[in-house]
């Protein structure tokens, strides 16, 4: 579900499997204990091993980003694929950070 | 329109459902050959409205999630999704996006946006106390070997 790897660059979450209601909690709390202690630069999400994601994803990007502002940071989306890219460009994420495919 | 096939299933309100409900949907759904797309469309609007049962209708309790897939004519994939839950006192306000009433749970309370978004026609009806029944159908694009 979720993998941490901290980096030069900041702080990766290697996302994987389903992100839905059901497994969206568990993957908060992994990447807001890490980041609370490391306090990186920029929080990536890598969205590469995701293989479903419903709006439950865009609260858990959402919440990342207001955490890594309260933090002084930032929040990079990776890899998602053209489904992903559809549901997050329906919620206006590509207004608060950035996309990279 | 005619109903050429139909399934029925019923589960607890459980989380761990949510993608149960989505592989039972895509599965039945696979007989009309759909695009990736087409069934990445349809597992994610049958997410939304089965997470919508699990957090508001039956929240704090356990209750049943009816699901019925149909296959209508014109390749139209029929989905209703009903429950018996808390019902919604205002179904305007709870389709407008970004509304939510768990934002404390990160709810970005898009889940009708994404129906909308991805199925061709939404319809709910809900009655307080009495639960929710939303209805989502989708015309599948002609597969060339048809």
């Amino acid at each position: 579900m979720v993998k941490l790897e901290e980096k030069e660059n900041g702080l990766t979450a290697y996302l994987s499997g389903d992100i839905d209601h059901h497994t969206a909690g568990e993957i908060r709390e992994l990447i807001d204990s890490k980041a609370e202690q490391v306090r990186p630069q920029t929080l990536n999400l890598d969205f590469k091993d995701v293989t479903f994601m419903d709006s439950s994803g865009i609260g858990l990007v959402m919440g990342r980003y207001k955490l890594m502002q309260s933090l002084g940071g930032k929040v990079a989306v990776t890899n998602v694929s053209a489904h992903i890219r559809k549901v997050m460009i329906l919620a206006g994420l590509d207004k608060l950070v950035v996309i990279k495919k | 329109m005619k109903i050429l096939n139909e399934a029925n299933i019923n589960f607890l309100s459980r989380s761990s459902n949510e993608s149960y409900a989505r592989m039972a949907t895509a599965g039945f759904f696979a007989q009309l050959d759909p695009t990736v797309d087409e069934i990445s469309d349809i597992k994610t609007a049958v997410s939304e409205a089965v997470t919508n049962c699990i957090v508001h209708a039956y929240r704090n309790t356990l209750g049943k999630v009816y699901l019925t897939v149909r296959i209508l004519e014109d390749r139209t994939a029929y989905i209703k999704i009903r429950d018996r839950g808390c019902g919604i006192d205002d179904i305007k306000q709870a389709m407008e996006p970004m509304f939510t009433t768990a934002k404390q749970e990160e709810r970005a309370g898009l889940g009708f946006a994404v129906m909308q978004a991805f199925m061709d026609k939404v319809t709910v009806r809900s009655a307080p106390e009495k639960g929710t029944t939303v209805v989502m159908m989708k015309k599948l694009q002609a597969r060339g070997d048809d």
